[in-house]
């Protein structure tokens, strides 16, 4: 363990994504990646720089601007023998390619009785914090975990984004694997091995231990729960950050133990607010943990509005600290 | 025995197993749209009476290990393919012993293991998966050609032309076989599409393409040929334009108010079986009674798929949840 501990570093989320990719593909030659500008520019935030140079030009396929034409080609050669990574940039552009992904990744297993294995792995940039706007600032991924027959990975650490990734792409399911752009650079959570590890999907992961209060967040509403729960011990209240890690499929478990223990729920989804996964984790609570509960679940979601431009209105839709801090004092003093 | 008599009694087999193909489809169609008026067979079901060239003239180019992708329309791309119709036959019934489990249905009948790589209820969906199939096969170095088939309905979504390009960028092993049955639906191709000859979609990417009678197997089988021949030297994808015929309605229960009985007499006049038989009568290759003695065979094993699809247990209810994921 001690020579594992010396390899390890404080690489970016980005980074570390870059290398499980990396890792897997020299293990195993069935897997390629495809997507626009992934040759030259290593796609547009350089997820797959220098693969070209490394892995050569017949794996590393650039497309046209034809989501659904390469997502559909993904989902045939995943069909017939090989693990394709496919770059949909970002999650908003997934309309373009819906039918693909939902009609055809996500129900071919089902619909030929098991007889095909699609194990397709979408990597797409979802979030806001950036200004991108209504197009480019989306998440998402409740619409993916709705959709029976995809998995979806929401990493929230350059660790778990490693380990995560390694799973999507040693296992024969389509994944949808959400990055989120405002963490790209960033180096939180625990230092990331050298070598190449898996983190089961299903597996959720406390991010904080707590009492008074359980707090379960995705991706970057991990980092602004912990931030929260920072404030709320200054203020007495001792908060839980659970991190669902994967959303399909849900650690059900590990949110009603969290539940059992501190008796009160905040969850923090930066998605729409309706039909999201803040609303299906609290369902989750109300049917099957009720008796846990002292006070009302809290939620803090984005608004219920497309996501806007300017920064003083883009923060007022997203989440916030401040919103995550509210919401669990008044679950804390409503008991 | 001279060299022509062997080469003869060789194209007699050949032209003995498109005929024998063509009428299974024929008779299993016929089959169904009896046991769906009986609401035996549920569901949605578009069948494939008419056009059995098509897919018996492009599949005797393929072997088992090639790839085709299908459409709503997929009996017919089964049994070319050499899918077992017991199994067919099962699926329709949505017996656990069907060819998807009875998961699929008509509309989703597949056979991965035969290179079927289903049939598709959504128009075009095929043709992004066969471009994905005929990449898998140009990186594995396999040899193994994708067969796309689409009709006219298709021509018009843009997943079709986003793949027909990037099939064409990549130089792909793929064809691209438009069935150009002229309804979309109740929508003829004439009002739909802004091209008078389909195959020039084909030449706007660069591909070579041909326009051939999709009632006659043989020239349909000529022009596959050459197109399989040319995807399997590495020199990329084709595009076939077929011409042909929807005998019955769109789906079992069409009301077919966008043509008349005299519009499809046209077309049952220039039948594609009754087109073979004929020509393998004049060649002295096929007498009266061995076709008899194979329309019989045919049905015979057609009856047979009924028996076992009737006979077959239903899935138990528990099995609704088997194969959304290989691991959960």
């Amino acid at each position: 363990m001690q020579q594992v501990d010396q390899q390890q570093r404080n690489l970016t989320f980005l980074q570390a994504i870059t290398e499980a990719l990396s890792q897997e593909m020299e293990r195993d030659k069935s897997i390629v990646v495809m997507g626009e500008d992934v040759r030259i520019w290593g796609g547009v935030f350089g997820r797959f720089k220098g693969f070209r140079e490394k892995f050569g030009d017949d794996r590393v396929l650039d497309t046209p601007i034809s989501e659904a034409g390469f997502v559909g080609a993904g989902v045939g050669a995943a069909a017939t023998g090989l693990r394709p990574v496919v770059d949909l940039m970002f999650v908003d552009f997934f309309g373009v390619a819906g039918d693909q992904i939902v009609n055809q990744a996500a129900k071919m297993k089902y619909m030929f009785g098991g007889k095909a294995k699609i194990p397709l792995v979408i990597i797409t940039m979802i979030g806001g914090g950036l200004s991108a706007a209504a197009q480019h600032s989306e998440c998402l991924y409740s619409v993916f975990a709705h959709i029976p027959g995809i998995k979806c990975v929401v990493p929230s650490t350059a660790y778990d984004a490693k380990g995560l990734l390694t799973t999507a792409l040693r296992q024969d399911d389509p994944v949808m694997f959400f990055e989120h752009k405002f963490l790209h650079s960033s180096t939180e959570g625990r230092p990331v091995p050298k070598e190449s590890y898996a983190i089961q999907f299903g597996k959720a992961d406390i991010k904080r231990e707590g009492t008074d209060v359980t707090i379960v967040g995705l991706a970057r509403t991990v980092h602004q729960s912990l931030e929260a729960a920072q404030e709320l011990q200054t203020q007495g209240i001792s908060a839980e950050v659970l991190d669902l890690r994967t959303i399909v499929p849900m650690d059900e478990q590990a949110i009603l133990d969290s539940v059992k223990k501190t008796g009160r729920l905040v969850v923090v989804d930066e998605d729409y607010p309706r039909c999201n996964i803040a609303t299906d984790v609290a369902a989750l609570v109300a049917s099957k943990g009720f008796n846990y509960l002292d006070s009302p679940i809290g939620i803090v979601s984005s608004l219920d509005t497309p996501p806007p431009f300017s920064p003083v209105l883009e923060e007022a839709f997203l989440p916030s600290v401040e919103k995550i801090v509210q919401s669990a004092k008044a679950a804390v003093h409503r008991t | 025995m001279s060299s022509s008599v062997m080469v003869d009694s060789k194209q007699k087999k050949r032209l003995l197993e498109m005929l024998r193909r063509m009428l299974t489809i024929r008779r299993f169609e016929e089959r169904v749209k009896k046991e769906f008026a009986a609401t035996r067979v549920k569901g949605f079901v578009h069948l494939y009476i008419g056009e059995e060239a098509v897919a018996v003239g492009v599949c005797s180019n393929l072997t088992d290990a090639d790839y085709v992708t299908s459409t709503h329309r997929g009996h017919g791309h089964c049994i070319a393919k050499g899918v077992d119709v017991k199994g067919m036959m099962a699926e329709l019934y949505g017996r656990r012993t069907g060819t998807c489990k009875g998961k699929g249905g008509s509309m989703h009948i597949a056979d991965v293991g035969l290179g079927m790589l289903g049939a598709n209820g959504i128009v075009g969906a095929g043709a992004p998966i066969a471009v994905g199939a005929g990449l898998s096969s140009k990186y594995r170095k396999s040899g193994q050609v994708a067969v796309c088939f689409f009709s006219d309905g298709a021509l018009n979504q843009g997943a079709v032309h986003e793949a027909m390009n990037i099939a064409s960028i990549w130089k792909l092993p793929v064809i691209f076989v438009l069935e150009n049955n002229q309804f979309a639906e109740s929508t003829s191709v004439r009002y739909a599409t802004s091209v008078k000859d389909p195959s020039v979609r084909g030449e706007s990417y660069s591909m070579p393409s041909v326009r051939v009678d999709g009632m006659d197997v043989l020239a349909v089988s000529q022009a596959a040929a050459e197109a399989v021949a040319r995807a399997r030297k590495g020199e990329g994808p084709s595009f076939i334009v077929c011409d042909t015929y929807r005998y019955m309605g769109h789906f079992e229960g069409d009301d077919q108010t966008y043509r008349t009985k005299e519009d499809v007499d046209v077309y049952r006049n220039n039948d594609p079986i009754t087109k073979l038989r004929k020509k393998m009568a004049e060649d002295g290759s096929l007498t009266e009674k061995e076709f008899e003695e194979l329309d019989a065979s045919v049905l015979k094993e057609i009856e047979e798929s009924v028996v076992y699809a009737d006979s077959s247990e239903w899935p138990a209810p528990s099995e609704v949840l088997d194969d959304v994921y290989t691991s959960r």
